[in-house]
């Protein structure tokens, strides 16, 4: 089982997928409800508070707007904590939109930067692109279990 | 200076033609003696430098800005430095100059500086930047000297006070450390401090190294062999006093006027910053603060220590703000001791904040400068960043130490 993270990181679709096949998706749904369900935050639905621009601080630097470096925040560090990606490109709003264009190239970059197993690929746009997409994207999951299994071995 | 070979430096920028500041750029690349060049691309490259570099940039002249990057890591373009800059408020050009610089600071050993301009950028704001490039390109093997010998001195000059030392066989043997008023008559007086604590004359020393904001006008006057400015000398001085002169390190100068963040290898600065918003995330921030408390500035680290910064809302990302929010805070009953924490956490706090986005720190992290003195500041640094500050003995003096040792180089010539 792989920690795989999703680009638009909000994607139900996606996340759904790697959940299907025994993955961990890193979602940024999953993270809000932590935000918004624990004790401390002030008045959910509070996503962002003060401090977390300057967490972003970590990603971007401080010219980089607040908006960016909030958001930044909480997908930085799912990108750190991932060990698989998926990017899809070009896509529509109701696929998992990310508001903020600074952000997605930045999240695209950091997810691109890291050393793992990565599958980028566009929206379809018919029938035909859509079945090849979702095999694609299968086919990319189910060989996390095998580069997972190799370095498991590697490591025993 | 100008006899010097010239220095070619590649403007890796997103368009600053246009931003009105070019003939600043090009003047204080020519008062250095350095030449700027645009890294050539081919067309082509442009289609997919997006994807190649990772950033899918909507702005084509940042990924002009990439592909020019790139071109410089992979030899295309022969430099000796380069110079990353972009307009001050652009969010994606802050991202892209941000990633420009790690990447070719990773896969190239060539000095980087980045800075984002505003349209008010004179050539007077980047002269030490680009002094500081074009001496790490000229001078390798003189910032590579780790010892220093025979008989030399360092003066350095700064915006708040004039420090001097006398070195002989690589111990400091006399120091003077005077607040700068008239520049020539301070250097003067610690320059004088330190022969009389050194026991020797004037005329004895070998050579004498200058530095800091009046290094030219003193250099001229003591007839220095090295005039150079703070970003390498500082570095030498901290990496020697911290004797950390191998391997990676971080130095943090905060300045009575300015802040200076380096991030050094082997004693020779790759990335680096200078700045600070306004007065108010520096040396003088804290000294005024000492002054509104009553106390000395020697007195008020022992003082932060005892307080709890949490305690008062302080701001000093402006000098003004932030001595307002001192006098209410006193004026509601804070304790000193509260305040004076507050001001250390908060000057450290915008260093952070400012400047400290634009270097990978690495450990060991050696906090110089005056206020490094002022033991609430290392204490917030330290609390801040979750490391270990060091604090070399001397930290005062490694602009004058950093030139004495330097100007060792020019004995043995």
């Amino acid at each position: 089982m792989a920690k795989v993270i999703i680009y638009p990181t909000n994607s139900l679709i996606l996340s759904d997928l790697v959940q299907r096949f025994g993955h961990t998706p890193l979602a940024m749904m999953e993270k809000i409800k932590e935000k918004v369900t624990t004790v401390g935050v002030d008045s959910p639905p509070m996503n962002i508070t003060a401090e977390e621009p300057k967490h972003g601080l970590k990603y971007a630097a401080v010219e980089v707007p607040a908006g960016v470096r909030g958001r930044m925040a909480i997908v930085g560090p799912m990108i750190e904590e991932a060990e698989a990606g998926i990017i899809v490109g070009e896509s529509p709003m109701a696929f998992g939109c990310m508001g903020c264009a600074r952000t997605n190239e930045l999240t695209k970059y950091l997810i691109r930067s890291r050393e793992m197993p990565l599958l980028e690929l566009e929206f379809p746009k018919d029938d035909d692109e859509g079945q090849e997409f979702v095999y694609k994207i299968a086919e990319f999951l189910k060989s996390l279990d095998e580069v997972k299994g190799e370095s498991e071995e590697a490591t025993e | 200076m100008n006899d010097e070979a010239v220095v070619k430096v590649a403007l890796v920028s997103c368009g600053s033609e246009y931003a009105g500041v070019h003939g600043e750029l090009e003047s204080v690349a020519s008062s250095v003696n350095a030449k700027l060049v645009y890294p050539e691309i081919e067309i082509d490259v442009l289609d997919d430098i997006g994807k190649d570099f990772g950033i899918e940039a909507a702005s084509p002249d940042l990924r002009l800005m990439m592909a020019r990057a790139k071109a410089v890591v992979e030899g295309l373009s022969d430099v000796d430095g380069v110079f990353i800059t972009s307009c001050f408020r652009c969010a994606e050009a802050a991202i892209v100059r941000n990633e420009v610089r790690r990447y070719i600071n990773k896969h190239s050993e060539l000095p980087v500086i980045s800075y984002s301009f505003t349209e008010r950028t004179t050539a007077a704001t980047l002269l030490t930047r680009m002094e500081a490039l074009t001496t790490i390109a000229r001078r390798r093997h003189l910032l590579a000297r780790e010892k220093q010998s025979g008989l030399t001195a360092g003066i350095d000059s700064g915006s708040t006070t004039t420090k001097a030392v006398v070195m002989r066989d690589n111990e400091i043997i006399g120091s003077g450390w005077v607040p700068t008023i008239k520049v020539i008559d301070s250097a003067t007086e610690a320059f004088n401090q330190a022969l009389e604590e050194a026991g020797v004359k004037q005329e004895d020393i070998q050579a004498i190294g200058t530095t800091g904001y009046g290094r030219f006008l003193i250099g001229e006057y003591f007839g220095a062999k090295l005039i150079q400015e703070e970003i390498t000398v500082n570095s030498k001085g901290a990496v020697y006093l911290a004797d950390t002169q191998k391997g990676h390190a971080t130095v943090i100068d905060i300045g009575g006027m300015d802040n200076k963040a380096i991030s050094v290898d082997d004693g020779i600065p790759g990335m680096f910053t200078m700045g600070g918003i306004c007065a108010g995330a520096s040396g003088r921030f804290l000294d005024m603060t000492a002054k509104r408390l009553g106390v000395d500035i020697t007195e008020l680290g022992a003082l932060a220590v005892k307080g709890m910064e949490q305690n008062v809302d302080m701001n000093s990302y402006c000098i003004v703000f932030g001595i307002q929010s001192l006098v209410n805070s006193l004026a509601k009953g804070s304790t000193p001791e509260d305040v004076a924490a507050a001001a250390c956490h908060s000057v450290v706090e915008q260093i952070f904040e400012q400047q400290l986005q634009e270097v990978d720190v690495k450990e060991p992290l050696i906090l110089v400068g005056g206020s490094s003195l002022i033991e609430g500041v290392p204490k917030a640094l330290g609390e801040l960043l979750h490391i270990n500050v060091l604090v070399p003995p001397n930290s005062h003096l490694i602009g004058a130490v950093g030139s004495a040792l330097l100007a060792s180089g020019y004995v043995e010539e």
